[in-house]
Parts: structure tokens; C-alpha cells; sequence
């Protein structure tokens, strides 16, 4: 199995004491795509400032493709394509002007440089401004020009820190069929998010970090069937009051919505049925929350509660 | 191969450095040339012709490669400090670091654009100066080498300001504090020979003495130190001042947390 990303041991200390990754592991499968979720200060970005040495680790190892950022870095560097959650870019310069700087850092010379920012600006819609000031671009476009900028050298390995941040739904749509397609073609993506219905959506894989440690590293469809209890919202046509389901819990939310959890192995008929037989009639229902969301929050609380469980143990 | 790499990364850097003070020519082109102008007609026209002649040779001829030398200074250092910290600043130096390019890439890119501009600028004064001044030529290659030399050492120094730099304010401080005083004290008006014997003494360890003495040879023929001396100084300052610069960057000093 050939890994593109292989992290050991990782732990990053900050001046002043700050304990922020504390001893990671993970591997990330060639041509997989890969969500790195965490609440925010978990460590996701120090994880990734790692991998794309922005950041000095502490301790452990991290190798791209093989190749050990200790001993490798430049080799590993190249597999890399970072996506960072801030804009980067000289803002004063033209969106050609960045493209074909950075694809020179590379080692890609100035013609084939222009052809491949032709393609990207092209497909990520930005074209006609290729000639303008970055700083005249709208935050959507501003993400936009990072995504092409990342893909300017061709690499293997795309790490995207919350791309969609601050973009409208459309655009996000746009960008999640862009990714996949990108994906399709075989670039490794990992991606950090707090949309958890984009890491649903688009992952096959993920790692959720909470305090600095992994508490879950599964892929997307074992984590989702782990969940025992979904909650879905009812908009009822009258009011309803004290709605009984047996073997259900029901709450009454208002007077014409009802929540109801629905366990492993219940199905929406036992619910619709005996709403049918009370004479309520029922005339939307969507989940309460996301499935991925309603996983995220109970593995970071029972993480966080760990590790208060551990510091109080460790004051006794 | 990694050597293409590398000429292509250090190419873009320069072409980046160049593009970005020549897109603002206004402000980085053409304020030295007025105030090197106006320099010529006070202290040369205005005072120098009350001074007559300095080392016997007549003082408006005398302070041009020291005025020169002073303009490659100031922009050779103001330009990679303002340049590197604002691209701290912005954060687009990331640009380059998460990219496969070596730190002694980064380092000759950016001291190779305060150089290009530091002698641009330092051409741009030559040729007010022809306005004023008859201006000989007594050795081309000496001119060259302390040319090269000395833009070097500055733009170093200014790339090390950068580094260390957090705020705006922390890359005018060196200049405004150190570099400005040892330039004016550095010979740049008179000959260090007509201070008393302890000045004389103090001005030795003034490295821009020695900077701006080797260039006021290579036009004029005369000098207040020995050439030897003049370059071994310089040899050394780009030597000190390159390992710190490369030390600095490896380590991510200001750069990564």
C-alpha cells in the first residue's frame, strides 16, 4: 500500500507551553480523500503547517510519498499542494503574476507556467481576471485563485484548510464537484472543514483531532453506521399535542413540530403509521442535524470529557 | 535537474524583486535621484565652491562616489527589508516555503533584487551626476567589485532586519538610527585624513569608510585606507552576514512557529 502521507509520533509544543499536537498518527492512502476535522485550536492547521513545513515540529515523523521531511524535504515538498485557510498572496500583484511566480518556485519555467494558469484560471472561472489586482478579487474568488495556485505544479497531494470558509452555497457547490474531479483524476485531498456535510459528502476517509490527539481515524462509512440514534424534526399539519409513539421519544418543540430519535434497527414507517392512526398528518421532516455533525460532537465531547478526566486525576 | 529547479526558482524570485520596485518607480527610482540632485547643488555647487579642493581634488568631483555609494547603500538595504517583510507581512513568503526551493535561493533571490535596484539607483545618480561633474574613471574594475560588494553586504543586512522585523516600524529603525550616521560619518563629505588623530582612529572601524573610500578610487585614485583592507572588510561583512541570513532562515527564525 503506498501511502502518501505517513505522520508518527507527532507532537508540536509552541513557545510558551502550548501543547498543541501531542504525538499523532495517520496515514493517508495514495488517491484518497481525506477529512482532518476538529473543533477550532484542535490542531488541524498545525498539523498541516507541519506536513507543508510552515511550522517546526516538536517531535515525531512525517513523510510525503516516502520521502522524510527530516531528510527529504525538498523532494517532499514537491508532492505537496497547500490550500491555506488565510489568503497568502501579495495582494498588489495580478492573479497571472501569482500563478506563474509560484509555479517557478517549482522548477515549472515561464511557458508552461502560462499555459497551465490559462487552464486553472479558466476552470476555476477566474480568467477574465487574470490581469487584475488579487486584492480587487471578491473572498470567493480570493479562494478560488489559492485552489489554482495550489494546482499550479501538478501535485499529488492537494491539503485544502477549510476552502469553502465564507463562500456561498453555490460556489461551495461548484468547488465540491471541482475537488471531486480533481480527486477522479487522482490527486490525493485531504480537507479540513467545519462544514461536516462537505467532509460527508466528498470523503471516503477521516481523522477527527481534538485536543491534540486523533480520537477517531476510520473511513466515512463505518464511522456514519455507528451511530445509533438519528434525530428527525416533524412539521405537523395540526397541533398535536402530547404525540405519543410507542418505543419512541417524542418531544413537542411547538405547536406544530415534533422531534423524534430514531434508533438503530426503528424505521420511519412505525413512526408515520402511528402518527396516521393519531389523525396527524405530517407535512415535511428533515434530520435535526447532520449524521457526520451529530458523530463530531458526541467524539469531541467524550475527548474533551477524557481529558478533563485526566487532568483531574493527574491533580489528585 | 535540481539545478534547473533551482535557476528557475531563483529567476522568479528575482523577476518578482525587480517587478515589484520597478512597478513603483515613483517611489523607488526617482526620489534618489532629486535628493542626490539636490545634494550636488548644495554641498557642491552652493558650499563646495568655498571649499575648493579636498585631497586635490576639487570637492563637487570629490563627494560623488561617496554620494553614489550612499544611494547603493540606502536602496540596496531599503529595498529587500521593505520587500521581504512585507512579504512576512501578507504571509505570501509562504509561497516559497512550502515550495521545494532552497534556502540559499531564497536568500540570493532576494539579495540579488536589493542589489539589482541598489545599483540601478546607484546608475540613475551616476548620471545626474554628469550633470554637475567631468567624471573620470580610474579603475573600472574596482568600481565593479566594490559596486557588487557593498550592495551585497547591505542587502543582507536589510534581509536580516526583514527576518527579525514585526512591525513596520522595526525596518526604518536601523536605518534611520545606524545606517544613516555611519554613512554621513563614513567619509562620504570629506577625507577621514583631515580628522583629529582619535577620530581618525574611530572612523577605522566604520566599515563604510572603507566601502566608500575603495569606490572613491576606482573614479578618483585616491583613497583614505589601503584596497586590501577595503575588500578584505567587505569579503568579510558578506561572508558574517550571509551564514547569519542562511542560519536564520533554516532555523525559521520569524518565519515558522
Amino acid at each position: 500500500m503506498q501511502y502518501a502521507l505517513e505522520i508518527s509520533h507527532l507532537e508540536k509544543v509552541y513557545k510558551g507551553g502550548f501543547h498543541a499536537l501531542k504525538g499523532i498518527d495517520l496515514k493517508v492512502e495514495q488517491g484518497d480523500f481525506f477529512a482532518l476535522l476538529g473543533p477550532n485550536g484542535a490542531g488541524k492547521s498545525t498539523a498541516i503547517g507541519i506536513i507543508t513545513s510552515l511550522v517546526n515540529k516538536t517531535k515525531g515523523q512525517v513523510k510525503v510519498f516516502g520521502h522524510d521531511i527530516d531528510n527529504e524535504l525538498e523532494q517532499a515538498k514537491t508532492y505537496l499542494g497547500l490550500v491555506p485557510q488565510e489568503f497568502n498572496f501579495n495582494q498588489f500583484e495580478s492573479l497571472l503574476t501569482i500563478l506563474i511566480n509560484q509555479a517557478g518556485y517549482y522548477g515549472v519555467n515561464r511557458k508552461i507556467a502560462l499555459e497551465r494558469a490559462e487552464k486553472q484560471l479558466k476552470q476555476l472561472e477566474l480568467w477574465d481576471k487574470r490581469n487584475d489586482s488579487a486584492r480587487m478579487l471578491s473572498g470567493g474568488m480570493k479562494r478560488r485563485l489559492m485552489i489554482a495556485r495550489a494546482l499550479m505544479h501538478n501535485p499529488q497531494v492537494l491539503i485544502l484548510d477549510e476552502p469553502t470558509a465564507g463562500v456561498d452555497i453555490e460556489l461551495r457547490r461548484a468547488m465540491w464537484d471541482f475537488l471531486r474531479e480533481l480527486n477522479q483524476q487522482g490527486i490525493t485531498i485531504i480537507l479540513t472543514t467545519h462544514y461536516l456535510e462537505e467532509a460527508e459528502m466528498l470523503c471516503r476517509n477521516i481523522a477527527i483531532i481534538d485536543n491534540g490527539i486523533i480520537v477517531e481515524n476510520t473511513n466515512m462509512k463505518s464511522l456514519l453506521a455507528t451511530l445509533d440514534v438519528e434525530t428527525i424534526m416533524l412539521d405537523v399539519k395540526a397541533d398535536a399535542p402530547n404525540a405519543e409513539l410507542k418505543e419512541f421519544v417524542v418531544r413537542d418543540i411547538d405547536n406544530h413540530t415534533l422531534e423524534v430519535d430514531i434508533r438503530k434497527g426503528q424505521t420511519l414507517n412505525q413512526v408515520f403509521s402511528q402518527l396516521t392512526e393519531q389523525g396527524i398528518e405530517v407535512l415535511s421532516m428533515r434530520n435535526k442535524s447532520n449524521r457526520l455533525e451529530e458523530l463530531f460532537v458526541r467524539l469531541v465531547n467524550k475527548g474533551s470529557n477524557a481529558s478533563s478526566n485526566v487532568e483531574t486525576a493527574g491533580a489528585i | 535537474m535540481q539545478s534547473a529547479v533551482n535557476r528557475i526558482a531563483l529567476k522568479s524570485i528575482l523577476h518578482k524583486e525587480v517587478h515589484r520596485f520597478t512597478r513603483i518607480w515613483v517611489q523607488t527610482l526617482v526620489p534618489p535621484a532629486i535628493t542626490i540632485s539636490l545634494y550636488f547643488v548644495i554641498f557642491g555647487s552652493l558650499i563646495g565652491s568655498r571649499i575648493g579642493e579636498m585631497g586635490g581634488i576639487d570637492y563637487m568631483s570629490f563627494i560623488v562616489p561617496g554620494l553614489i555609494m550612499m544611494s547603493v547603500i540606502t536602496n540596496s538595504y531599503s529595498n529587500v527589508a521593505s520587500s521581504f517583510f512585507s512579504a512576512k507581512w501578507q504571509r505570501n513568503v509562504e509561497e516559497m516555503l512550502v515550495a521545494p526551493v532552497p534556502n540559499w535561493v531564497i536568500v540570493a533571490g532576494y539579495v540579488g533584487g536589493g542589489m539589482i535596484r541598489g545599483m540601478l539607483v546607484g546608475l540613475i545618480v551616476t548620471i545626474v551626476s554628469l550633470l554637475f561633474v567631468d567624471l573620470q574613471i580610474h579603475n573600472l574594475w574596482v568600481i565593479i567589485a566594490t559596486v557588487c560588494l557593498t550592495s551585497a553586504v547591505f542587502a543582507l543586512g536589510g534581509l536580516i532586519n526583514a527576518i527579525f522585523a514585526n512591525s513596520f516600524d522595526d525596518i526604518s529603525i536601523i536605518p534611520t538610527f545606524i545606517l544613516t550616521p555611519l554613512t554621513y560619518l563614513g567619509g562620504v563629505f570629506y577625507s577621514i585624513s583631515l580628522l583629529p588623530e582619535f577620530w581618525q582612529g574611530v572612523s577605522q572601524v566604520n566599515p563604510i569608510v572603507y566601502m566608500v573610500n575603495a569606490f572613491r578610487y576606482g573614479f578618483l585614485g585616491i583613497s583614505d585606507v589601503s584596497l586590501t583592507a577595503a575588500f578584505l572588510v567587505l569579503l568579510t561583512f558578506v561572508l558574517v552576514l550571509y551564514t547569519i541570513a542562511m542560519t536564520l532562515i533554516s532555523k525559521g527564525i520569524g518565519l515558522r512557529s
